[in-house]
């Protein structure tokens, strides 16, 4: 319960930040979340990195599926991903969950250890 | 807390921010910050357009006097309707910015030699900080600062000028970081304040692409290799089949000046000598920077009225160079191609009339030798003085390193472009300086904004007034029945030869003798032949008291002319027919002679089929043919057949003769045409010799792309529209077509029909037109590009030429734009 909870608040407020502040202020928002809710180092990686994972793969698809893969495509190939939309969208979610992953982390490491979730 | 793990994970956090939110180079270029342009929310997931694009929007923006409208129609082409002129200038800046913001700002910024800024200094192998020091030591900044202040000094053109600027700045103050067109978070900067200097230096960035063609260093190189008589064959003043924009025959007055070169000049100025060094790439506009105009008066068509057709050919880039719109207030109404980054339509249609234009191809760009003092440049000796320099320091920003200052010194001859910090093509090591028409200041929108205006033949004339460069073919039509056309600007008095060379610059011998008055640019007005028309050959036949120095194409032109006569009661489908025509009148001439003098009797299965394929050809330039991709190649290997021995005498470069050049001197002279014999051979070569020894050498080159499916002319020649990056993937490559550089649809490489336009002058205009590109700059948008495939196949759109009461009701529409003054 309290991973799928700090999942959640982890893709709301990574959504909310970088509507004000720079992109990777989700990094600072996701170890709020997880300093609070304080899990275990792999739990909050997991819920870290899930969040934003799911919340940039899920926006760049939406968006993608909106524009026919037009201009994912040409990125694709400039970037280079042998213009595969997505292989994109893989690298696009994983820097999210990533970055927010290893904030997580920090999160976790800045309490003292728990033993039980 | 756990100290170590967390400062470890903190360490990898923070490092993989950092990492992710800076550029990294990669060989000679940089990625863009890839954090921020991959983040969904910020980077370049947002220029992802919906398919179902809806621009409706009610917007209340500060600057505008009254409410106005915007309708986009199914092509994304905005109908503005505005109260006034300021406001739907104003809307126009607003589009410009909304549709082609980066485009602008880019262009803009390469004219200002501010590319090192963006760029760097040097990326994937272009120097940007060689290309801004040239643009700089040109004076495009110093030229378009005087434009400026001669274009501020008229109340009209200013506030036409300012409304433009508050526009675009309304659009850029409102736009969110996120929506920053595609390129800015690639190359990773953002959009700048427009000001009215950004448009004119995008107006001499035209200036120098239409009127900054000059060989002057090549020729002044020829003549240390060549004698007279050798100069006067490959570089001919005048050519055989030409048929000038003004008939043949007609009376000139004679000059206003004396067009005698100056005393002593045939030792000093048509000397022959010989040097030797090395040579350097130099930037250089495409000299085929033309196009095709005519008008067709009511007397040839079927409607009883004028018909106007026009299409400049340019380098073709997407973002494109035109946007297409309609601008109507209470005293204007105008449809047509305007520049974004500049006010008004520049080729269009108004209620009564139409205009266009052809580049006028006029040598106004020369050099002068400069004698300084010494090495600190503060003197030069002019009249017998050391006259003091002037310097203008120039700081060209570069991305990454620090600045770099061009310290260029100002003569009375204008800049000095070359010196031994920045070495001329023959690696002189002297000074010259540039003297250029476009650095001096004009206001060419007085023209622009003027024949927006225009409803009659006298408004047209007045509109023409003070333009000066770079000079165009101005042609007209309108509802009352006038056509006209004139070749107009303001070019120099010079004697024949006068800018072919580089020229002394000690005292003003050798200065231009002032200008051609107006009255000598001659006007065709309701010709009995009934039609005008120009396509870049030579204005006038050589009986035109001044030198008309330049290149000039001359197919093009003597073809629309031949056809243009022959055709009676004309429709609109055959002025579209005409300018999408693809007959290759070069080859008409050429094939004969090639027929004739191929020696056929030793020639292998291979090379008997390749010439079978070029005699059965129909002379079409078509897509599907591959009897254009074997004239090419042919023609190319006999022009290096016949030339390359002498030219290769000298290292440095040499201007390559025209292909009209070489079939003119074999039709006057096929026995003893001077350059037949290979100088690098003991026996001496004929006519015969060369074109079979040119053909042996085309088949190999032929046969090789056969193999490789690749024959056929729309493969062979590899049209395209390249990204104004050269990015591929944001071009559109290998674009199947059909056409080429002495056809009418002078489509080539990458230089073709930029914007095709008819319009006939019906009480209801009927009006048509497309050009290579889409509405949108946004490589995410389908409306980036979807104009390119009908043109490739010369499909034309009708023009929606509409009140507002009609363009309400339309269907299709792509979203209405509710503009309230805030």
């Amino acid at each position: 319960m309290k991973l799928l909870l700090s999942i959640i608040l982890v893709a709301l407020l990574g959504f909310a930040a970088p509507l004000y502040f720079p992109w990777w202020s989700f990094a600072i928002t996701t170890f709020i979340v997880l300093f609070f809710l304080h899990q275990s180092p792999g739990r909050s990686f997991l819920a870290g990195f899930a969040g934003m994972f799911i919340l940039w793969a899920g926006n760049a698809i939406w968006i993608d599926m909106a524009n026919n893969h037009l201009l994912s495509q040409k990125v694709a190939s400039i970037l280079p991903l042998q213009g595969s939309y997505i292989l994109l969208i893989f690298l696009t979610a994983l820097i999210g969950g990533l970055v927010s992953g290893f904030a997580a982390l920090t999160a976790a490491y800045s309490r003292k250890k728990k033993t039980v979730s | 807390m756990r100290i170590l793990p967390f400062l470890i994970c903190l360490l990898v956090t923070t490092g993989l921010i950092l990492l992710l939110n800076t550029p990294l180079r990669i060989g000679d270029s940089h990625t863009p910050r890839l954090g921020y342009f991959l983040s969904p929310q910020q980077g370049f997931w947002q220029n992802a357009e919906p398919d179902s694009l809806d621009l409706t929007e009610t917007l209340s923006v500060n600057g505008l006097q009254g409410n106005a409208t915007v309708y986009f129609d199914e092509r994304l082409v905005p109908h503005v309707y505005a109260d006034n002129e300021h406001d739907a200038i104003f809307l126009q800046g607003f589009l410009h910015a909304k549709f082609r913001l980066w485009q602008m700002d880019f262009q803009s910024d390469a004219a200002g030699g501010r590319l090192s800024e963006i760029m760097g200094d040097s990326s994937n192998g272009t120097n940007f900080l060689y290309i801004d020091r040239f643009f700089r030591r040109l004076g495009m900044v110093s030229g378009a600062e005087k434009s400026l202040a001669a274009m501020e000094a008229d109340p009209q053109t200013k506030a036409f000028q300012d409304a433009y600027t508050e526009g675009v700045n309304a659009y850029i103050s409102r736009l969110k970081d996120k929506d920053i067109p595609f390129e800015y978070k690639l190359l990773d900067y953002k959009p700048e304040k427009w000001t009215n200097l950004k448009t004119v230096l995008f107006m001499k960035y035209m200036a120098y692409d239409l009127a900054g063609f000059e060989q002057d260093f090549e020729m002044t190189n020829a003549k240390s290799v060549f004698s007279k008589v050798q100069m006067a064959t490959l570089y001919p003043y005048g050519q055989d089949s030409l048929d000038p924009i003004i008939p043949k025959g007609t009376k000139f007055s004679p000059a206003a000046f004396s067009m005698q070169p100056p005393a002593g000049a045939d030792s000093l100025y048509f000397h022959f000598k010989k040097d030797n060094s090395r040579t350097d790439s130099i930037l250089q506009p495409d000299k085929d920077n033309g196009s095709n105009n005519w008008a067709v008066a009511g007397t040839k068509t079927q409607s009883g009225r004028p018909i106007l057709c026009n299409d400049p050919h340019l380098g073709l880039n997407l973002p494109a160079l035109w946007y297409e719109m309609q601008i109507k207030t209470p005293e204007l109404n105008t449809y047509g191609a305007s520049f974004p980054g500049a006010p008004g339509i520049i080729i269009g249609f108004n209620d009564s009339c139409a205009w266009g234009f052809t580049n006028a191809m006029r040598d106004v760009r020369d050099y002068y030798e400069i004698q300084f003092k010494d090495s600190t440049r503060q003197e030069y000796w002019y009249d017998s003085a050391w006259v003091k320099t002037t310097f203008r320091d120039e700081i060209i920003k570069i991305k990454g390193k620090p600045d770099h200052v061009e310290h260029i010194a100002e003569t009375n001859w204008g800049p000095v472009m070359y010196d031994k910090d920045f070495p001329d093509k023959l690696q002189t090591g002297k000074s010259y300086a540039c003297y250029w028409q476009a650095q001096q200041g004009s206001n060419e929108m007085h023209t622009f904004r003027n024949l927006d205006y225009s409803k009659n033949f006298d408004d047209y004339l007045e509109a023409l007034k003070g333009y000066a460069c770079p000079g165009q073919n101005m042609i007209f039509a309108c509802k009352r029945g006038d056509i006209a056309i004139k070749q107009n600007g303001k070019f120099p008095a010079k004697w024949r030869g006068q800018g072919d060379f580089l020229m002394p610059g000690e005292n003003d011998l050798y200065a231009w003798r002032g200008f051609i008055p107006d009255s000598a640019n001659i006007l065709m007005h309701n010709p009995e032949r009934g039609f005008v028309s120009s396509a870049n050959q030579y204005p006038y036949d050589t009986s035109y008291p001044y030198y008309l120095g330049g290149v000039y194409p001359v197919y093009r032109g003597y073809l629309i002319n031949r056809e243009l006569k022959a055709m009676q009661n004309i429709s609109v489908a055959d002025m579209q027919a005409l300018q999408t025509n693809n007959y290759n009148v070069f080859q008409e001439i050429a094939r004969p002679l090639l027929e004739k003098y191929i020696d056929r009797s030793g020639l292998s299965g291979l090379e008997q089929k390749y010439l079978d394929l070029y005699t059965s050809w129909n002379l079409q330039n078509n897509a599907d043919e591959v009897g254009p991709s074997i004239e090419k190649v042919w023609w190319d290997s006999l022009m290096t057949t016949v030339y390359a021995d002498e030219f290769a005498q000298t290292d440095l470069p040499l201007p390559w003769p025209e292909k009209s050049t070489l079939l003119d001197g074999l039709l006057k002279d096929t026995t003893s045409y001077i350059f037949l014999d290979d100088i690098r051979t003991n026996q001496l070569e004929s006519l015969q010799d060369d074109i079979t020894k040119a053909f042996k050498k085309a088949v190999p080159v032929l046969d090789k792309a056969s193999k490789e499916s690749a024959l056929p002319w729309g493969t062979f020649k590899k049209s395209g529209i390249r990204h104004l990056l050269r990015i591929p993937v944001l071009s559109r490559l290998n674009l199947f077509s059909s056409g080429g550089e002495t056809e009418i649809n002078a489509l080539k490489n990458f230089h073709g029909p930029s914007w095709r336009m008819i319009v006939e002058l019906t009480d209801s205009t009927q009006a048509y037109g497309i050009y290579p590109g889409g509405q949108s700059g946004n490589p995410g948008s389908k409306y980036y590009d979807n104009f390119i495939d009908d043109w490739v196949v010369g499909k034309y759109y009708p023009l929606l030429f509409v009140k507002e009461e009609v363009i309400k009701n339309r269907p299709n529409l792509k979203g209405i734009l509710t503009f309230k003054k805030a």
